[in-house]
């Protein structure tokens, strides 16, 4: 009886693959507003580089899923200029790390038009760039840049873990009047997860509390949210109860979330995969240091980073450069013990 | 124009680039004209005299290029803008005296004194900005090109840059882009000879900037750009062929700026023989000349377009100087929309 029971919530339960539902929110967004576009480097018949736009071309046509010249300087651009005159693009950069081809366009006008102009623009357009290690793609095709632009007033930068997120949050970016980075990671694509039917939003801006835990707080966005999870069930085997906060957006960034957590575990990990010095970590530790919170600390804080290197091509040298489960694991137990 | 009265073929002994001008759109040339050189000496004697801080890059002798490229344009057509702007803004209808209060950083400036002069934008009058990144507002207009087509608007835009710009991969990228999907754009370069203090003979392997638009399949046009009626009939067949769908041009206006690149030039680079050569060919007093020499307007019709002119940026200044100041509790305002 309970095995039926179970058997049909599952099959009511939908579930996608990430990529999928970055895929569905794309379409949905397009259906319903006529200024929606999509644009970039081999999007259309190819379907993306990750096969994140897949068939929609076909659905939509080629003025609506443009292909366009290996030219990121200029397509970044193109989106500032088709922002200001009422569309809203959404424009896909191959490999975020091509992104640094784009930096004047992203940082220099699009971050800065509303601002410079007395508040007279909007700039409503959406940056869709898969990043991230682990793909074996070596220096150039796997970093995770998302902190550089963090730094940039104007900019809102998201980085959604779970399919649910990609979509509801891509959903809330198109609709935002601002320009929003969305860094989306390459290993995520293929992961599945429940995905409503439909239109819903995710707010950016908002942590989400991944596990309740009364012993320390992990906190991580993307990827790393997704194995400090992992991470946290093998520690409740050992006794210790981590809470997990998945950042998913780092600009603006949920202090909120974050303090209230720290207050109740009193211990702090912070992981991310971006370069560990002048990063996310340091961000939010130096947040805690500033505030009350700092007198609930029973431990130093513990950034778990990057390291300092250039991806690395070879697989081993790889893993070893960006925080793995098993080196959270590890930083999590010393942080239970009390060790710095 | 009114072609029931005022017609070219009225002016037949005039070569064809000024008899398509009529008086009263003449009027409105000459006065714009006055009003950006004007607006210009205005801002350096302000600069002197401690009123203002910043820089500036002022387009004293480049005021035919900015006017004339524009003359073909609707309200609802959009302009993008550079560094040294100014005179685009006035060329596209701007108020003065909104871009004085800008200048001096007041809270009625155009931009509320958050741009200063790199930043002059007109959003609802069609000027998306002038921009302080040399080639920035190039892949802008290919995107401004995109909007137009997609929304189906019968509007063109036109974006500005300098010879240094066309040395900068934007410029590039954005003609081609502009090219393979037959936008709406007119590429306006106002070649002055000088990126900064690097002539253009050096900085460029071709001789023209124009050369380059072989390259992206579109027409490459060289126009004297101290001649106001021959940039208005380049740019009038331009548009022309943006707004039926043939794609964008490349126009070079050959011009030169008077003034330093900016406020801290000393004028290493290039000859006092050199510039007193372009002073002889300003193009306002070569436009007036002409004007008399036709009969169309007597030396004292023109005096009072040219005093009426400096009365309006006399004003224009003291808008601005008795405009208030931007509050610091207001500081962090319109970082993001709402």
């Amino acid at each position: 009886m309970s095995t039926l029971t179970e058997a049909a919530v599952e099959s009511a339960v939908r579930e996608l693959t990430y990529a999928e539902a970055i895929r569905e929110a794309l379409a949905i967004a397009m259906e319903a507003d006529e200024r929606v576009f999509l644009f970039g480097e081999d999007v259309g018949v190819y379907g993306g580089a990750f096969g994140v736009s897949g068939d929609l071309v076909h659905r939509f046509g080629p003025d609506r899923v443009i292909d366009t010249p290996i030219s990121e300087l200029g397509i970044a651009g193109a989106a500032v200029g088709a922002a200001i005159t009422g569309m809203r693009p959404v424009l896909e950069i191959q490999f975020s790390d091509f992104v640094t081809l784009a930096m004047e366009q992203i940082v220099n006008q699009a971050a800065k038009i509303r601002f410079m102009f007395g508040g007279k623009a909007k700039v409503p357009m959406v940056v869709r760039l898969p990043g991230g290690s682990g793909t074996g793609a070596a220096a150039q095709h796997s970093q995770s840049l998302e902190a550089w632009f963090a730094h940039v007033p104007g900019l809102k930068v998201i980085q959604p873990s779970t399919p649910h997120d990609a979509k509801g949050m891509l959903l809330a970016a198109i609709d935002d009047p601002n320009p929003v980075l969305i860094f989306e990671h390459k290993l995520l694509y293929k992961t599945k997860g429940h995905v409503p039917e439909g239109d819903y939003r995710v707010p950016i801006g908002k942590a989400a509390v991944r596990r309740e835990g009364r012993d320390l707080t992990i906190v991580g966005s993307s990827i790393m949210a997704v194995r400090a999870v992992a991470a946290a069930e093998k520690l409740a085997q050992e006794g210790i109860d981590a809470e997990v906060i998945d950042l998913r957006s780092l600009r603006p960034i949920d202090f909120d979330t974050i303090a209230a957590s720290v207050r109740k575990t009193h211990r702090l990990l912070v992981v991310y995969e971006g370069v560990k010095t002048m990063g996310i970590g340091a961000e939010i530790s130096a947040m805690i240091a500033e505030s009350d919170v700092f007198d609930f600390l029973d431990a130093p804080i513990i950034r778990l980073g990057g390291a300092e290197v250039p991806l690395p091509y070879n697989p081993v040298l790889e893993k070893a450069a960006v925080p793995q489960e098993e080196n959270i694991l590890e930083a999590a137990r010393r942080l239970a013990r009390g060790e710095a | 124009m009114k072609a029931d009265t005022d017609t070219t073929a009225q002016r037949p002994n005039q070569r064809p680039e000024l008899a398509a001008i009529d008086d009263e759109t003449m009027r409105g040339v000459l006065r714009k004209m006055h009003l950006i050189r004007k607006f210009e000496e205005a801002a350096e004697a302000s600069y002197m005299r401690g009123l203002i801080h910043g820089t500036m890059h002022l387009s004293i002798g480049q005021e035919a290029s900015a006017v004339g490229s524009t003359l073909p344009l609707k309200a609802e057509d959009y302009i993008l803008s550079t560094h040294r702007g100014h005179g685009h803004c006035i060329a596209k209808g701007a108020d003065p005296a909104r871009m004085f209060a800008e200048f001096f950083g007041k809270e009625n400036g155009y931009c509320k004194g958050r741009g200063g002069s790199m930043h002059i934008a007109d959003v609802e009058g069609g000027n998306l900005g002038a921009n302080g990144i040399v080639g920035g507002g190039l892949p802008i207009a290919v995107g401004v090109g995109m909007s137009i087509k997609a929304q189906k608007l019968d509007r063109v835009a036109v974006v500005f840059f300098g010879d240094g710009a066309s040395n900068e991969g934007a410029f590039h990228e954005a003609l081609n882009m502009a090219s393979i999907w037959k936008l709406p754009i007119l590429f306006v370069c106002e070649n002055n000879k000088y990126g900064m203090s690097m002539d253009v003979s050096r900085a460029m392997a071709v001789p023209n900037v124009a050369d380059r638009a072989v390259a992206y399949a579109m027409p490459g046009i060289i126009v004297d750009g101290n001649d106001l009626p021959a940039v208005a009939a380049v740019a009038r067949e331009a548009a022309e062929r943006a707004r039926s769908g043939g794609g964008p041009t490349l126009i070079e206006c050959k011009t030169y700026r008077l003034r330093g690149h900016s406020k801290s030039d000393r004028n290493l680079y290039r000859t006092k023989e050199e510039i007193e050569e372009w002073r002889n060919r300003c193009p306002i007093r070569r436009l007036e000349a002409e004007l008399v020499a036709h009969g169309r307007f007597t030396p004292e019709e023109l005096m009072t377009i040219e005093e009426a002119a400096q009365a309006e940026i006399d004003a224009a200044l003291e808008f601005a100087k008795a405009s208030p100041d931007p509050d610091p509790k207001d500081l962090t305002r319109d970082v993001y929309a709402d």
